[in-house]
Order: C-alpha cells, then structure tokens, then sequence
C-alpha cells in the first residue's frame, strides 16, 4: 500500500481486472520513487478484513421480517418438520377437521415436486399454497414471505407450515415461525432424536404419529421421550394417531393455547402503540 | 443437503464486501462453524469449490475454525464446554445439558487483494 495517500498498489495496475476509475486523481507529486522500480506487474498485496457476517444473515432477517408482520396481525405460525412419510398432511387434514367452527387455517406446503399435499388440505376448505423447492432441500424465510403475500392470512389466524421431509436442513432456517413442530413416527424408530438431534434441539413439540401402529412395531414411547429430552431438555412429548384420534384433543389444546399466546402478544403491540 | 445454498451466501456476502471495502480477489476465508451447527464441513468444502468457481474467491484457501459450544448442566449445573450435542457432562456425566450457542456460521476474516 501506498504510504503516503493510502491507495492500494492493487488499485493501480492489476493485469486482467478491468479497474475503471482513473490514476492519477490524488495529484501527489511522485519524488516519493512512485518510478517503476518495483514492480507492476506482480500480484497486488493482501490485506486482511475482519468481517464479522452470519452466512444465514440474508434468511434470518426475512425471517424477523415475517415474524414482524403475523405478530403485528396476533398470528400463530408453526413450521411443521419431520422426515418424509411421518403423516404430516394426513395429521394437518385430521387437524383442519376438528378446528372446523373454531377457525380455519392457511397451509403452506413445502415438497421439492407435485402439488399433491396442497390439493389435499384444499379439500379441507381451507386455503393452501404449494412452494415447490425443486432440488432444495428445505423451505427458507425468503419463500416463505411470497408465499403469505399470497394467503394474506387473517388476524387471529393459524398458518401451518409444512417444511419439505427432510430432518436435516430444515433445523437451520428460520422461516419466522413461533415454534417448529417435529413430528416423528412410530414406524421410525425411537431413537431418531439421538440420530438426528439438530431438529429436535430447535423444536418445541414432538407428536409421535401413527400410535395405532404400536403393537406391530418395536417402538419404546419412553424411550423415544426421553431421547428428545436428552436432546432438547423440558421438550413437549405428545403420542398421536392421526387414523383413530388418539392424542389430538390434546394437540388441538396446545394449538389454542398457542394462538391465544400470539393473539395476547399482538394485544400486547396494539396497547402498547 | 444444504451446504451449497449456504456456499451461495457466503459468495453473495463476499460480492457485496468487494464493493465496500474495495477488493477484487479473495485469496483466504475464514469461516466458524460451530461443532453444533447442521453444517458438515467437508460437504462445506466441496460446495465451495464449486460455486467459488469462475468468481473473485475462486481458488481461495479456506479455513474452518470450529470453537467449542457452552452449555450448562441441569446436574451439577456446572457451565462446560461440550463438542457435540450428544456429550455427556465432562464434570458430572450428567446427559441433561442447556445448551447455548455453538451453532455459528459465520465469516470472521477475508484475505484480499
């Protein structure tokens, strides 16, 4: 670097880097040897940068920018996880039925292909919009913003957000949800929490679907709660069968009371304007 | 796996600090991925390569910096550094652990010219 103006050698005559703006503007005198003595041809000098930038900063601030918008309109939005085939849409249908003259939901349907599950919970009566990631692995907050400009959902409403299968990557995006939801099935294995913990460390509720399924398989509900535990310690366990019913009185209660969480925050927000 | 989007990032930040800071090749990154983020680094290291590729980072040496995680023990409620979510405590071998950070991605230093 150039002692005296401060201008990067690197500014000045770097082959193959089309620099645009002109030498010269400094109108410094050049007795300081700024002669061809050294040379100009050679790799310009490093220098180093402290940077201090999350590589998830663009997604978490969509994310504050979704949360922002359903806590200023008293909305609860869950982001609904699990490997594929857990029941996910059959327990969202099950979950729109019993809401029924309560309130109607808004889905949004991640899947990398087909628009097969929002057709399925528009059969429902309730409004749905499928994001297809295409080769993407899971929904991020940027996707997810669009797609609630389109469902426009109302104050005091609940949106489901149902995350591409996959217990991977969805632990690492923020889409601006109050609480990710797992949902991990009997047929899977008890210990899937210890498998896969990322997930279950970022998420408030387990339901572990297809209870009706117990006596065929080898599946330790204890063991499977005490595995998310041990992940996630005070991590909410709850057994659910989206076939026979079993479970869902209590799920559709925690719904409540979480939307009655985020319609208190948003009454909250309003007095306090 | 999500490593390449999250390569894409990383580019995307680098185009807009050449801007800033007024550089045109970055010769060494430096990134910390904390031990409990989803991020594998070799699968990092592969996605670099191939989004780095044809851009002012292409060719850029990179070092991952991995520092341990915090968590606290609901035990004998001792603050110890674990590396995986998993690890029992290191004082108690309490399997209860509060867990806080560890899971960062994030760029710490550029080399530029």
């Amino acid at each position: 670097m150039c002692a005296t103006c401060g201008c990067g050698k690197g500014e000045v005559t770097i082959e193959g880097h089309g620099h645009d703006h002109a030498h010269g503007h400094h109108h410094h005198d050049h007795d300081h040897h700024h002669d061809h003595d050294h040379h100009h041809d050679h790799e310009p000098e490093s220098r180093v940068l402290a940077v201090e930038r999350d590589l998830l900063a663009k997604n978490d601030a969509l994310a504050a920018e979704n949360r922002a918008m359903l806590g200023a309109r008293g909305i609860l939005a869950l982001n609904l996880v699990s490997s594929p085939g857990s029941g996910k849409t059959a327990l969202l249908v099950k979950t729109i039925e019993l809401l029924a003259g309560k309130l109607v939901p808004y889905v949004v349907e991640g899947d990398q292909q087909t628009t097969n599950d929002a057709e399925r919970i528009r059969e429902t009566g309730a409004a749905a919009i499928q994001i297809n990631t295409g080769k993407g692995c899971h929904l991020d907050a940027h996707m997810v913003g669009h797609a609630l400009e389109h469902l426009e959902p109302a104050e005091g409403s609940i949106v489901f957000i149902e995350n591409v299968g996959n217990l991977v990557c969805p632990a690492g995006f923020d889409l601006g949800e109050a609480h990710k939801v797992v949902i991990l099935s009997v047929t899977e294995g008890d210990d899937k929490p210890l498998k896969y913990p990322d997930i279950f460390a970022a998420s408030d509720l387990v339901l572990i679907n297809k209870t009706d399924l117990l006596p065929y398989v080898d599946f330790d509900m204890d063991k499977a709660s005490a595995n998310a535990r041990r992940v996630r310690p005070g991590i909410k366990v709850l057994p659910v069968s989206a076939r026979t019913g079993e479970g869902l009185d209590t799920w559709i209660a925690w719904l409540m009371g979480a939307r009655a969480m985020a319609m208190a925050g948003h009454t909250l927000t309003s007095a306090a304007e | 796996m999500h490593e390449m989007s999250l390569c894409e990032s990383l580019l995307d930040i680098l185009k807009s600090e050449a801007e800033t800071a007024k550089f045109t090749k970055v010769k060494r990154i430096t990134l910390e991925i904390g031990p409990l983020s989803t991020v594998e680094p070799e699968a990092l290291r592969f996605g670099f390569d191939v989004v780095m590729r044809g851009t002012l980072a292409e060719g850029a040496k990179l070092d991952i910096v991995t520092p341990p995680a915090e968590a606290r023990c609901l035990s004998c409620f001792e603050l110890v550094q674990i590396n995986d979510r998993l690890d029992p405590c290191p004082k108690c071998g309490g399997t209860e652990l509060q867990i806080s950070g560890g899971d960062s991605m994030r760029i710490k230093e550029l080399e530029v010219a």
